[in-house]
């Protein structure tokens, strides 16, 4: 067993794993942060997404071990602890970016991570920056409004 | 799936990496980005017992531009090399193609070394390094070796690295200037079903995916040297080729494919 120190959602967490367990599992069997999803363990899917260090990764490609020392936020962590919701969950709200709701955890974290990195995203921009999370409900369309909309308002971005 | 057991040794320098590959042999490997390596182990196509994760040696993430060469830190990632100010001014091929790998989640762990070590011919930098006549710098036991991109690539997911050998740098000439590439697949995020690298008007064709490593596309170069037409050179790209067939593609839909994609390419590179 190896012990690391993860800082989850901003709270400082010890933990005693084996070297292979996958980030995902420490976050949903461990911590207990259920909302995490995993949906096809093969990397493909997205719905495992976090952001270590800001970043957006898939949880279920990185060991935890791997994370250790590491800032780790999980969609239970974005909204203010006074449950005013991020901007982007506000967005998915308003623009009714979601069915099931099985992809949206991982889809906001790409879509908070995406909006970071590229700040002038366009339509097209979008749908290539969410290409590694997929949804089988809503055919995506409502998804990339709520990105645009929090890309255009100028919260994250440097768009005039 | 849940990979099989292993033991996790942090490296804390390519030196100490070096070390711990001489001595646990073949059992080990080095865990760089792991998004080539976890998704094997998941499906225990890879059962190493030991890794050696090289991916905290940040002094490894690096690029430079010295007299006409870009010289790239091994453990750099795609989305560090698709953002870099200097890639875009000196080598902007190397950017361009980083940022079609994958999805962003993908690039943001991702590595240059990960991905030249791993070797597989359907990926997208070793084509461009190939095509840029790129070299890679290799570390073991006896100091380092400089290896040229065009003898790295020896075999199906092999290369000229020895067991106890660590990628520590990617070198690429600055400029290659009349570039493209071409990456032709059908799902979103997916790796090409096949891809085609030119670099500098012509004179460097590599191919994705057409053979059981990635490829210089000599035939092509050569009619390219000769003033053949791009249409003329990209007939023969697909030439003595033995692509693989799979779900996607066919071998004779790939060599169709190669011939296609290397004239869009020619020419979106500037060659006629
Ligand atoms: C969903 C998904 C989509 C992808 N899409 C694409 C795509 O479209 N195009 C594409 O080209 N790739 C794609 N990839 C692969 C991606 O680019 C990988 O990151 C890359 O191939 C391997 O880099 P890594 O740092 O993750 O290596 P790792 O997985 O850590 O290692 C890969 C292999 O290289 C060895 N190794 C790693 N670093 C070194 C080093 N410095 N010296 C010697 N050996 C080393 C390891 O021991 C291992 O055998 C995709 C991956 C995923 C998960
Ligand atoms: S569960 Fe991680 S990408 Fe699908
Ligand atoms: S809302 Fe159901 S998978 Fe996206």
């Amino acid at each position: 067993m190896e012990s690391i120190t993860l800082a989850v959602n901003g709270t400082e967490r010890n933990l005693e794993v084996e070297p292979r367990t996958l980030l995902v599992h420490a976050l949903r069997d461990d911590l207990r942060l259920t909302g995490t999803n995993i949906g096809c363990d093969s990397s493909s899917c997205g719905a495992c997404t976090v952001l270590v260090d800001g970043q957006s990764v898939k949880s279920c490609t990185m060991f935890a071990v791997q994370a250790d020392g590491a800032d780790v936020t999980t969609i239970e962590g974005v909204a203010d602890s006074d449950g005013t919701m991020h901007p982007m969950q506000q967005a998915f709200h308003e623009h009714h970016a979601l069915q099931c709701g099985y992809c949206t955890p991982g889809m906001v974290m790409a879509a908070i991570s995406l909006v970071e990195e590229y700040p002038d995203l366009d339509d097209q921009g979008v749908r290539h920056g969410l290409e590694g999370n997929l949804c089988r409900c809503t055919g995506y369309q409502n998804i990339v409004n709520a990105v645009l909309a929090v890309a255009g308002s100028g919260s994250e971005g440097s768009e005039s | 799936m849940i990979p099989a057991s292993f033991d996790y040794k942090v490296a804390e320098s390519a030196e100490h990496a070096v070390a711990l590959l001489t001595e646990h042999g073949d059992e080990a490997k080095l865990l760089a980005g792991g998004h080539s390596l976890i998704p094997m182990m998941r499906f225990r196509l890879a059962t190493p017992t030991v890794l050696v994760d090289v991916g905290r040696l940040d002094d490894l993430r690096y690029i430079n531009a010295d007299n006409g060469t870009i010289s790239i830190g091994a453990l750099t990632r795609h989305s560090e090399l698709e953002h870099s100010e200097l890639l875009a001014q000196s080598c902007p091929m190397m950017a361009s193609v980083a940022a079609l790998v994958g999805d962003p989640a993908v690039r943001h762990r991702g590595t240059l070394g990960g991905t030249l070590a791993h070797s597989d011919p359907a990926s997208d930098l070793p084509a461009a390094v190939l095509a840029l006549g790129g070299t890679i710098v290799a570390r073991g036991p006896g100091g380092d070796r400089e290896i040229a991109a065009t003898d790295f690539f020896t075999g199906y997911f092999e290369s000229a690295l020895a067991d106890d050998e660590m990628i520590v740098e990617v070198r690429v000439p600055a400029g290659g200037a009349g570039w493209n590439y071409q990456k032709f697949n059908r799902r979103a995020q997916d790796w090409a079903i096949v891809g085609v690298a030119v670099a500098n008007a012509g004179a460097g064709v590599s191919l994705v995916n057409m053979g059981s490593t990635p490829l210089r596309a000599s035939a092509v170069e050569a009619a390219v040297a000769s003033g053949a037409s791009a249409a003329d050179a990209a007939a023969v790209a697909a030439e003595g080729l033995q692509p693989p067939s799979d779900l996607n593609a066919d071998a004779d839909y790939r060599r169709h494919l190669a011939r296609v994609f290397t004239q869009r390419a020619l020419n979106a590179a500037g060659v006629a």
